[in-house]
């Protein structure tokens, strides 16, 4: 019993970074079409800015703006040209999170790097590691603050217009090139303060965002395409299903079992838990 | 008629005749893993190029075949005993998965059929409930990266991260003759100009006319009278056969199969090559795993870590300059000569 | 041949069909009307498993159509046309007509090549008039060009029952005279459902005509007997002007 809740935790904060990391993935692929596999290497440009600066507190607001950054670049100088083309972008974009990788490479070393934590995060109550708790709270600020930016700032409302119809937001006079910018920083650096999270529970290296990216899209196809609630709750699915798939088969198999109950699922829901309704024949 | 065999003709005989007598032993068996690498690339450019399937995991039949083929060199090998790498993994009793593939004609069965029924199971449950596009792409990725960690969990049974290796003979001829690897090189390249002219009588047929047609417009299809669900699984399974047969070819050629080989980068790579090469084109795709392979080679005996910011940038530039690749700069500048020459 | 028995429809709330009760006899052509929004098109998605109903049935000589997925229907002899054609641009005329008139075909039959024309093809061809773009990529056709090839690939699958929605809109007046007589000669021998705006098209060319409102069967009755129905003069031709635009209701 003791070994079955250690799990949860564990399940809990994966299913955290999760969230983070899909947050910006299920907007930027219901908005506008694209799929960003350097999504990944945003995430490993937080843990890298991380273990630059040394300071959790620090970090976090650095990562957001670091990886934010680097989301605006790749937006403006690449994808904008691609949009509503997502495997063409997949590919495209996967030439730059190896570029990325590359140059993380030359920069800090081939070897993984270890972050050392803040001692205010060592110790725990009960069954819950400080650390692990402390990235369920980072999780549930970043969708609180996701979720007021969508409802309650005129931005946000007409970043879900855009979500909704392109064509009719633009025609009703909505910058949509502003929207998207926008909503590729935020993405963007979400996935950076995942980067720092992660720092937390591992080491970090050129490829941390490769092990991670995977899952992060099979949390955007369960959720629904653009859909908060749906990245909130496949992420936690998943992050507890992986856990618990681990715990109770061996852990090479958990992923086969996390895939398989995806497409069973997906056997009842094919677009996702939720689903923009639209008569539009694609 | 004659002419429009002529240039599949003269690549025939290059690569048939040509090149065993040209190329040293070791340059050979390199051309005989790029042709490897361009069975696979022929199925990506059927599924993704003709059926506009994006498929990222490839490496996960091309697999299924290797590991079926390596199975059975290591069972010859061992005569009765246990695979090295299981005593070294402190396996005792040979595991009943193992057993029937010390028959070759089951383990080359397997090699093809394993990933054909993997690709019909996938096929079905994913494509009837019409999920598609982008979401086929990221289920086809998370396939490639479960099967590498499951390969790498499973030790005593696939030999973990190192794979397999040290291969000696197969059908009783040593692996390491020249005669044997040109034997095999021919092997090879006969099987890709069989698969190709095969592919290519399958995409000019009413079937191929088909496959595009569900490509283009899936939903308009189905009112046409056509499961496009069928349609997509056939030729998914199809080009997922092929990539097994690839990687029972590749394992005496090489010498290796390992969850390296297999994993979402190599997936990846594959598509890249295609897309290089040029997806809508089937000659297109299986020259753009043969240079892609070239390419990768030469840069990674020059300067191993510039190739990834080759790759990448090359990859950048195919995808935003020229999406149609090799083939689609070839037929550009031969329809401007065209028309040059007529005015 | 085709009964719709209190189909209903519903779109988060919206109900798109309320009720709706259609028979349409064998051989006849009939006309669907109303201002937007009134459940035309949603009524052929609904007979071509598009769109499921909420309630009620949908029946085609004898067969219960309501969870068969669309290309079985289209098997029992069912086809339609799309408001805005959908072809395939990187085939040829003739292919996709020949695409069209394959489907009974098992798979693997059509893993051989084309040999000629097959007479259901040639006879689309000759109807739609289409014979000198044969081999032209349906991608190069004009907008008229491509209803008619639409029309044509829905002739070559042979139907029992054509369903087309609003095949003369974006026509120049040619090409909708043209359309016309098309129309006229294919529901000789076939029974047809046509889902049109146009008023000048629909006194030329209808004979019986439904005129939708709200999701429910107003009038049913020839041109002219609709024409001076108050209710629908009400409803459809006192908002004429708007409704020539030929948007999708």
């Amino acid at each position: 019993m003791t070994a079955f809740l250690n799990q949860l935790p564990i399940g809990l904060s994966i299913g955290a970074v999760l969230m983070l990391i899909a947050l910006g993935l299920t907007f930027t692929f219901g908005q506008m079409g694209v799929i960003n596999m350097a999504h990944g290497e945003f995430i490993m440009a937080g843990a890298y800015t991380a273990f630059l600066l040394q300071d959790m507190v620090l970090a976090l607001p650095a990562a957001f703006l670091v990886a934010g950054v680097m989301g605006l670049i790749l937006e403006r100088s690449a994808i904008r040209h691609f949009y509503g083309r997502p495997l063409d972008t997949l590919l495209l974009t996967w030439g730059v999170s190896l570029v990325l990788q590359q140059l993380a490479r030359d920069l800090f070393g081939a070897p993984n790097v270890q972050v050392p934590a803040p001692a205010w995060l060592s110790g725990g109550v009960g069954i819950l590691p400080y650390n692990r708790l402390f990235i369920m709270g980072l999780a549930v600020a970043g969708v609180v603050a996701v979720w007021l930016y969508l409802t309650r700032t005129g931005l946000g409302r007409r970043t879900q217009a855009v979500v909704q119809n392109r064509q009719l937001a633009a025609t009703s006079g909505i910058d949509t090139g502003r929207v998207d910018m926008l909503t590729f920083f935020i993405g963007s650096g979400l996935a950076g303060v995942a980067g720092v999270a992660l720092t937390l529970i591992g080491p970090v290296g050129p490829a941390l965002g490769t092990y991670y990216i995977v899952d992060a899209f099979l949390v955007v196809v369960a959720g629904g395409l653009g859909q908060l609630r749906g990245a909130v709750l496949a992420a936690l699915g998943l992050g507890l299903l992986n856990s618990y798939a681990e715990f109770w088969s061996d852990a090479s198999l958990a992923k086969v079992i996390v895939l398989a109950a995806v497409i069973a699922f997906l056997q009842v829901r094919p677009q996702g838990l939720f689903v923009l309704r639209s008569r539009v024949l694609t | 008629m004659i002419k429009r065999h002529l240039p599949f003709a003269t690549v025939a005989v290059i690569a048939l005749v040509a090149a065993p007598l040209l190329l040293e032993p070791f340059r050979l068996g390199l051309l005989a893993k790029y042709l490897c690498y361009a069975i696979v690339a022929l199925g990506i450019g059927l599924a993704w190029g003709k059926g506009g399937m994006l498929t990222l995991g490839q490496g996960v039949f091309f697999g299924l075949g290797g590991y079926s083929m390596a199975m059975y060199l290591k069972l010859t090998e061992a005569e009765g005993g246990l695979p090295d790498f299981m005593v070294w993994s402190g396996v005792e009793e040979l595991p009943a998965l193992w057993v029937p593939f010390a028959n070759p004609v089951f383990a080359l069965s397997m090699a093809v059929l394993g990933p054909v029924v993997l690709a019909v199971v996938l096929g079905t449950l994913v494509f009837r409930q019409r999920v598609r596009g982008a979401y086929f792409a990221i289920l086809t990725q998370a396939l490639a990266a479960a099967m590498v960690i499951l390969l790498v969990g499973q030790q005593g049974l696939t030999g973990g991260t190192n794979g397999m290796t040290n291969f000696f003979e197969l059908f009783g001829q040593d692996l390491a003759e020249d005669s044997t690897q040109r034997g095999l090189y021919l092997v090879v390249a006969g099987v890709l100009g069989v698969l190709y002219l095969a592919t290519r009588q399958l995409v000019n047929s009413r079937y191929g006319r088909l496959l595009v047609a569900v490509r283009d417009g899936e939903d308009r299809v189905r009112f046409l009278g056509y499961d496009p669900a069928l349609v997509k699984t056939v030729t998914f399974a199809a080009s997922a056969g092929m990539a097994g047969l690839a990687g029972a070819l590749f394992v005496p050629v090489v010498g290796i199969i390992s969850p390296a080989l297999l994993g979402v980068v190599p997936s990846l790579e594959l598509v890249v090559a295609v897309a290089v090469g040029g997806r809508h084109v089937l000659a297109g795709a299986v020259l753009g795993a043969v240079v892609m392979g070239y390419a990768k080679t030469a840069f990674s005996e020059q300067f191993a870590d510039g190739w990834l910011y080759l790759q990448g940038a090359l990859f950048i530039v195919v995808m935003t300059l020229a999406s149609k690749g090799i083939a689609g700069v070839a037929q550009t500048v031969a329809g401007r000569l065209r028309s040059a020459r007529a005015t | 041949m085709l009964e719709l028995r209190d189909v209903q429809v519903a779109f988060d709330g919206f109900r798109a069909l309320d009720g709706v009760n259609l028979t349409v006899p064998e051989g006849e052509l009939r006309f669907l009307i109303g201002p937007n929004g009134a459940g035309k098109t949603t009524l052929i998605d609904v007979v071509t498993g598009l769109t499921r109903p909420a309630a009620g049935s949908v029946r085609f000589a004898g067969q219960d159509l309501v969870g068969r997925k669309e290309h079985q229907i289209v098997r029992l002899g069912v086809g339609r046309t799309f408001q805005t054609s959908v072809v395939f641009e990187e085939l040829t005329v003739v292919e996709n007509l020949d695409l069209a008139a394959s489907f009974r075909e098992p798979l693997w039959a059509l893993t051989r090549r084309r040999k000629g024309v097959s007479e259901a093809v040639a006879e689309s061809l000759a109807r739609t008039g289409l014979e000198a773009l044969a081999e032209r990529p349906a991608g190069v056709l004009s907008h008229g060009q491509r209803q008619w090839l639409e029309i044509g690939m829905l002739l070559a699958q042979r139907p029992r029952l054509l369903l087309l929605d609003e095949p003369v809109a974006g026509m120049s007046k040619d090409e909708r005279e043209r359309t016309g007589e098309l129309l006229t000669a294919i529901a000789a021998d076939h029974t047809v459902v046509v889902v049109e705006h146009d008023m000048d098209f629909l006194r030329r060319h209808a004979s019986t005509v439904t005129v939708l409102h709200e999701g429910r069967v107003l009038v049913e009755g020839s041109v002219d007997e609709v024409s001076v129905d108050p209710r629908v003069q009400e409803v459809y031709l006192g908002r004429r002007a708007d409704d020539t635009v030929g948007e999708r209701s």
